[in-house]
């Protein structure tokens, strides 16, 4: 066994004695780098959380004030919506849903990725997950605001939007049960509220680290509160991992089914070019495609600034990058798969529209998302731009550009050229770049402080896929007390 | 390590889970009661300009609502009646009463300028179409019903001040539209307080009803018929009230 050890790795603690602790696929990079002991980690981890108020670094400061400026402006984007209603946009028949839904699936997509990579992967026992997870969760969770603020407030009667819930109410109305529109309001909260408590339940280790470490009462008392008396005994390891398991079985079906009724929003209507069985499937590997582009947009700064390379390394990269490319290359089957159906069918609406669809006006939409979607991605065939952070990040760019246009394409250009010729209309946005820099100024904020305030990598679970946790390790060097020593003590006697 | 925390702390959890209980189910009822018409309109009895008693005149005299209230089969309002419609008795009789005083400065032997300012009590929003006449008797011939007066406005003759007796809320119409039966009476019984149906006639609305509203038919305020005309119906659709 001792054999597989030949291949040297960059910190050659993986092997002690006779006891295998390395990987079981040879010659693979440690998930994390650099011979840090546990100590080290938590050091790296919670660093920037720990650096004074005052003493702030001014890049971040100028970071945050940027998005909190945007973040700002949207509320008061929101507040004039509010006066005068969705007449500053550009919607109009036929195209009554344009930049709104847009938003909103571009944005609800997003989450998709954190959840994959905090349940799925989970449950898959992909151990490179956790050093990424925390803050895929907390993209997540950003996300699903941001789309909802989307949603919320495209309803014209931002007021009423309490209609949406079934509460008891004089009018004797309930919501339309056999709208996907509902099945959306209930899809997005189940979705937000898991993903909220799946994110709060990983945190509370870690929390309780920072409240040990906390030099001050209030940082202290904070923390405290928020790690809910954890104590780190045997019991408490026991019940979180229990809870931890049965959160990640909750999320992980949600994964496919939140972007499978996001898409039945259009697929269960009957406009050509959104009524197409294929709109579950490919709408999730959208989802999970953006989802993973935008980890790198956030991942590869962060990792960068908050020196975190030796945690989130170039193997985590390569596999986020693999999984862009299986989905990049799903999203192209079924952009393909789109036209094969509609030249197939002989439907001539539904040629109409696809052949509308890339050669009408808006072909200059249809062929950014192309490219972005479909090409883009297959770069990452070679290693040499799979390995590398300047390629992955701005490839990352490209694929959030593209899956931005992706719902722009489906939306609105099925709508703009409907069945009376006379309604045709070209859409044009008013006002609404507002709201989309203003979401993401709003996400912006929100993942800056979350980086200023909570652990980005979860502390407690790195420490978990570390050579040092397990139970036949026997130390960084010879201490004389390690398994191999014991072995040796238990002969003589 | 110090404690943090006292040890009541232990309870936060388990009392924000209360409170969140507690809060939310008090919100909802909040907005189902207190911001309902059960709440806000019923019972709503403003001051008139003329202490007129609907006891009285309804009640003790039996004067028929019609009588003031004409055009309550053929229109949309029933109509509050003009100065006149006073003074065709009250020419006569207490011609000097004091409490009158409004309604003969009214009148001014047929020459006067203002009405009396009646405050209205039943009120629906401008988005809601109400038609009284479409009430009055539905159905044709042996299936003739209609809704009695007494069902919205309650009893009448025993109020010497009329307030609101009903709700008015959407959830009050629509229990009614979708099971009319319980509230329908003969025409002639338009007008009677205290009207009870005996067992052959409740069959029989239970008849009238499904004509009404025929099940399985499309819920719609009104269906062509084969010549062209059209029936109404009583709708359960939203058109029908929101035009």
């Amino acid at each position: 066994m001792a054999t597989a050890t030949a291949q040297t790795l960059p910190n050659d603690i993986n092997t002690r004695g006779d006891v295998v602790l390395e990987d079981p696929i040879a010659g693979r990079e440690p998930l994390v780098r650099g011979g840090h002991d546990f100590h080290a980690v938590t050091e790296m981890v919670c660093k920037f959380n720990e650096v004074e108020v005052k003493k702030t670094p001014k890049s971040f400061l100028a970071g945050l004030s940027l998005a909190g400026a945007v973040a700002t402006m949207f509320f008061g984007y929101v507040g004039y919506l509010f006066w005068e209603g969705p007449g500053i946009w550009g919607n109009n028949n036929p195209v009554g849903w344009a930049w709104d839904i847009v938003n909103f699936v571009f944005w609800v997509g997003i989450g998709h990725a954190g959840t994959l990579i905090s349940a799925i992967l989970y449950l898959f026992r992909q151990k490179w997950r956790t050093s990424i997870n925390r803050y895929a969760e907390a993209m997540t969770i950003f996300a699903v605001i941001c789309a909802s603020m989307c949603v919320a407030l495209h309803t014209g009667r931002i007021w009423m939007d309490y209609y949406l819930f079934p509460l008891p109410n004089q009018m004797g109305l309930w919501p339309n049960f056999r709208s996907p529109l509902e099945w959306d309001v209930f899809a997005v909260n189940t979705y937000f509220a898991v993903s909220l408590l799946f994110w709060f339940t990983g945190l509370v280790p870690d929390f309780a680290t920072l409240r040990d470490r906390a030099t001050n009462k209030w940082r202290q008392r904070i923390y405290g509160f928020l790690a809910l008396g954890w104590r780190g005994s045997m019991r408490h390891w026991v019940t979180y991992e229990k809870a931890y398991q049965i959160l990640a079985a909750f999320s992980a079906p949600l994964v496919l089914s939140v972007h499978t009724i996001v898409s039945f929003d259009f697929a269960v209507s009957q406009l050509p070019g959104w009524h197409t069985t294929i709109f579950p499937p490919y709408f999730v590997a959208g989802a999970i495609f953006s989802g993973f582009a935008m980890v790198n947009t956030l991942m590869l700064p962060a990792r960068h600034f908050l020196g975190l390379k030796d945690l989130v390394t170039v193997r985590h990269l390569e596999n986020i990058n693999k999984v862009i490319l299986l989905t990049g290359t799903l999203v192209g089957y079924a952009y393909g798969m789109e036209f094969f159906v509609a030249a197939y069918s002989g439907n001539e609406y539904e040629g109409f529209t696809f052949i509308n669809r890339s050669f009408g006006p808006y072909w200059w939409a249809y062929w950014i998302m192309l490219s972005c979607n479909v090409v883009t991605p297959q770069l990452f065939w070679f290693k040499k731009i799979r390995t590398s952070v300047g390629w992955s990040f701005v490839l990352s760019i490209f694929v959030n550009i593209g899956m931005w246009f992706e719902r722009f394409v489906i939306t609105v250009t099925s709508l703009h050229r409907d069945f009376l010729v006379s309604s045709w209309d070209y859409f044009v946005p008013v006002t609404e770049v507002f709201f989309l820099l203003g979401t993401f100024g709003l996400f912006f904020t929100l993942f800056l402080l979350f980086v200023r305030f909570f652990p980005v990598i979860a502390m407690s679970e790195v420490k978990g896929v570390m050579p040092e946790a397990n139970p036949h390790w026997e130390g960084y060097g010879d201490h004389g007390h390690g398994h191999a020593a014991h072995a040796a003590a238990a002969e003589v006697h | 390590m110090a404690q943090i925390f006292p040890k009541w702390w232990n309870k936060t959890p388990g009392l924000g889970l209360l409170g969140t209980l507690a809060g939310g189910g008090f919100a909802i009822f909040a907005l189902y009661w207190w911001a309902s018409p059960w709440n806000t309109d019923v019972g709503y009895k403003p001051k008139q300009p003329v202490p007129y008693s609907h006891k009285l005149h309804a009640g003790d005299l039996k004067l028929d609502c019609r009588y003031c209230h004409a055009y309550v089969e053929r229109g949309p309002h029933a109509g509050v009646p003009p100065t006149q419609v006073c003074m065709n008795c009250h020419r006569q009789v207490k011609k000097d009463s004091p409490k009158l005083q409004a309604v003969r400065d009214s009148w001014q032997d047929g020459k006067g300028e203002t009405s009396v300012a009646w405050v209205r009590i039943h009120k629906t929003p401008d988005f809601a179409y109400f038609n009284h006449s479409a009430h009055m008797g539905v159905g044709v011939g042996e299936n003739r019903a209609a809704i009695g007066c007494e069902t919205c406005h309650g009893r009448i003759d025993t109020m010497e001040e009329v307030k609101q007796d009903q709700p008015l809320s959407m959830a009050w119409c629509i229990d009614c539209h979708s099971d009319p039966a319980p509230n329908l009476r003969p025409v002639e019984q338009l007008t009677a307080m205290g009207w009870k149906g005996d067992l052959q006639w409740n069959e029989k609305a239970a008849h009238i009803a499904t004509t009404l509203n025929p099940p399985g038919a499309l819920p719609r305020a009104a269906v062509a018929r084969a010549d062209g005309t059209m029936e109404t119906h009583a709708t359960a659709g939203c058109s029908g009230c929101h035009r």
